[in-house]
């Protein structure tokens, strides 16, 4: 067994050195074996509580972890804004000191503030995993699509990635771009300038052209374009946004012949991207779903100290 | 007590009258009444205060004391009390208070608790627009009659380029200075920090410098159109200090002030904290080529002063996510070791300087008394120690609130005794009470 995982907290890819996302990536690939197995329940985390603190409605990341807790046996507690008293106005310090009374070991949030998960962590004892902050980070949706890049390419050194849409208000393009930079892949961050934001180029190359952004590619990420978030005349419409930015049949012509098309969901179809694509050969969306439990149940497993604590 | 007291020994610094000799100070009646070298006390009673800095009492022009409507926050009785004992003998309080001071009645009520209740002088600022809605003027002369020194929309700034004009033009008539927060808020709608790589990085939206340029751009153009004084408030941009110093080089009555946060912190905090509230304030924290441009406006003049846009604010105001979080940090407390330390002894001003653009510099540009320790001035009077060296304790503030990112900080040179009219408003050789 190699050294123990450092990290108490997850709170984005940012503080991660390379050698542990690998640590996480090949626990993933454990996991997943459990995944294929008839009986999908190990007995790893008995005993141990997790806490699914909701704050953003997000059925999918929010059944992933569900199920990676089921599978490796923690006791676990979801909290949606809709049922709690999130919604009477209860601060998010409350909230914190509420779920501490109940001792915790692992609490994982969706919040829609940038820092929501630092401020829990500064408050409460228990790990905290960062399920998606604000426009901040969403670690492991970047940890579930590079296990998707390396189960289908083999590797992630050398790739090529675009990331392409609404790179200013997504979590997801800041957390890919900082994980294949960090293991030797070349992503290149591309959309409209009023999506880019002020010092993106901090992250990766940048291109303003689609096309420039696919030529070669082996992975295409089409990002969300969130339209509920644009409240300040960003695009004039959704159309012409396809007809620059959206992923068509042709465009994809341009990346390599086994390009894989990667997209965090849910899809706006004829928007960032034509159906005949997302339901095409190259689309690996299911993949997708089953490495997005896989590499919960390592975050789960490495921050709760490789479930070692059993007793 | 005896009204008479003899400051013995200290190095008076005298900014107004090209003053900087060890001299002793004598004190009569609430007022300056003779300096030189060894007066005999004549029955006064006497303060060693060899080895330190007497300078005339310094004034901050820009604290919002809260009162009335957000007691909560601060009071003029403990927002004055921070004031002496951070070294400050008089403060320009913000309207944006609830109700806003836009109205005689309100100035007068801040005035009338200021007698009962203040441990140095307070001069309230009215709106520029009733309730700083941007619409109509509010009633200046009124104000004015009742104590009031400028107007401001502090906080809500004017949009209308065409109010601000008329701002200008009435102010002037009755002498006013009409002072600006400068920000355009269609460019910083829903911002909590400044517009960069490090708000890209933090997930965090930026408020571009340029929200605040344009606005400061268009303030001289239409002072000088109208012929009005505006001053500057909380100036942060390299953009903003530029636009000061071509309109100053110009002719145009325009004046500035910056806060020590934008002189000393920049946008990498806000990182290094991992989203503490107390790095939040509005200007934001800029980066370091804005705030070496602040601190080179400070030192050639541009910018006229040190204020400190104190804004206490509650611990459940700032305990929340950074977006969520209010804007400010308090100030009063922290403002003379941070400059004494942080600018003076690193070189960046000399003393001279800084009791310039804390004394008499302030006093002109809001045409207030004091900031001089001449022969029949009021015996406001800040002395200092240049050689304490403490700790920046928020536990310990006399304001009712502790929002700074300043806390533990250990610096060296703090206020020693607040005078104000002659009388001991803070003793640092005193137990606080
Ligand atoms: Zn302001
Ligand atoms: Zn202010």
């Amino acid at each position: 067994m190699s050294a123990p995982f450092p990290h108490r907290h997850l709170l984005g890819i940012e503080p991660l050195a390379a050698e542990h996302i690998v640590a996480l990536l090949d626990t993933a690939e454990t996991m997943r074996e459990v995944l294929g197995r008839p009986i999908k329940k190990v007995p790893t985390l008995r005993g141990r509580s997790v806490v699914n603190l909701f704050y953003e409605a997000s059925t999918r990341t929010r059944s992933s972890f569900e199920m990676a807790e089921r599978v490796l046996s923690a006791d676990s507690l979801s909290i949606a804004t809709a049922t709690s008293s999130v919604q009477k106005g209860e601060t998010l310090l409350d909230t914190a000191k509420n779920l501490e009374a109940m001792n915790p070991d692992m609490i994982i949030m969706r919040h829609g503030s940038s820092g929501a998960p630092h401020f829990l962590a500064r408050h409460c004892k228990a790990s905290i995993v960062n399920a998606g902050d604000g426009a901040h980070e969403h670690p492991t949706q970047a940890l579930l699509d590079a296990l998707t890049l390396r189960q289908k390419k083999g590797r992630i050194e050398g790739l090529k990635v675009a990331i392409v849409g609404d790179v200013v208000h997504s979590r997801v393009a800041r957390s890919n771009a900082l994980l294949l930079t960090k293991l030797g892949a070349r992503p290149i961050l591309c959309g409209p300038p009023p999506l880019l934001p002020i010092g993106v180029e901090q992250y990766a190359p940048v291109t303003t052209r689609i096309d420039e952004a696919i030529e070669g590619a082996d992975a295409i990420m089409m990002l969300r374009l969130q339209r509920e978030r644009m409240s300040g005349a960003f695009l004039p419409s959704t159309r012409e946004y396809h007809t620059l930015y959206g992923l068509t049949v042709e465009r994809v012509k341009k990346a390599k012949p086994d390009v894989i098309i990667l997209h965090p969901g849910p899809m706006n179809r004829g928007v960032e991207i034509a159906s005949e694509v997302a339901d095409g050969p190259y689309s690996v969306i299911l993949d997708q779903v089953t490495n997005g439990v896989a590499v919960r149940m390592a975050v789960l497993y490495l921050l709760l100290g490789g479930g070692g604590g059993e007793a | 007590m005896s009204d008479r007291l003899l400051l013995r020994g200290g190095r008076v610094i005298d900014p107004a009258r090209g003053v900087d000799a060890v001299q002793d100070v004598l004190i009569e009646a609430g007022k300056v009444a003779e300096l030189g070298p060894k007066l005999q006390p004549r029955g006064a009673a006497v303060r060693d205060v060899a080895g330190c800095v007497v300078a005339p009492g310094f004034i901050d022009i820009h604290v919002h004391l809260r009162e009335p409507g957000r007691e909560d926050k601060e009071t003029i009785a403990t927002g004055t009390r921070a004031a002496a004992r951070g070294g400050f003998t008089a403060v320009c309080a913000m309207p944006n208070t609830t109700p806003v001071n836009d109205s005689a009645a309100v100035t007068r009520f801040v005035m009338d608790r200021a007698r009962e209740a203040a441990s140095v002088r307070v001069y309230p600022i009215g709106a520029i627009t009733k309730g700083s809605l941007g619409e109509e003027l509010a009633e200046y002369a009124d104000m004015q009659k009742e104590g009031a020194v400028a107007v401001s929309d502090d906080g809500r700034p004017v949009g209308s380029a065409l109010v601000f004009r008329r701002a200008l033009e009435y102010a002037k008539g009755l002498g006013l200075v009409v002072i600006d927060h400068c920000e355009d808020p269609t460019l910083s709608h829903g911002c909590c920090m400044n517009e960069g790589p490090v708000a890209t990085r933090l997930g965090l939206r930026g408020a571009p410098a340029v929200s605040e340029s344009v606005i400061v751009e268009r303030d001289i153009a239409l002072a000088e159109l109208t012929g009005g004084r505006v001053h500057i408030a909380h100036l942060s941009t390299a953009a903003a200090v530029d636009a000061v110093r071509r309109g100053k080089a110009r002719g145009v009555k325009v004046t500035a002030e910056a806060t020590p946060h934008h002189l000393l912190l920049i946008d990498e905090l806000v990182r290094e904290r991992e989203y503490d509230t107390a790095t939040k304030m509005n200007p934001p924290l800029r980066n370091e080529r804005d705030r070496l441009a602040v601190l080179a406006g400070l030192k050639d003049g541009t910018i006229d002063c040190i204020a400190t846009d104190h804004a206490p604010h509650t611990v459940d105001d700032k305990r929340v996510e950074y977006d969520q979080a209010a804007f400010g940090i308090v100030g009063l407390e922290t403002a003379v070791p941070l400059a004494l330390d942080r600018l003076v002894r690193a070189g960046h001003l000399t003393l001279v300087q800084l009791v310039e653009r804390m004394s008499s510099a302030p006093a002109r540009v809001l045409g207030l008394p004091g900031g001089t320790l001449a022969p029949g001035a009021p015996a406001d009077v800040t002395v200092l120690d240049l050689a304490r060296r403490a700790r920046v304790e928020p536990e310990t503030f006399a304001s009712k609130s502790r929002n700074t990112p300043f806390g533990g900080l250990e610096l060296t040179g703090w206020p020693r005794l607040t005078l104000v009219g002659g009388r001991v408003v803070f003793d640092a050789a005193e137990p606080a009470v």
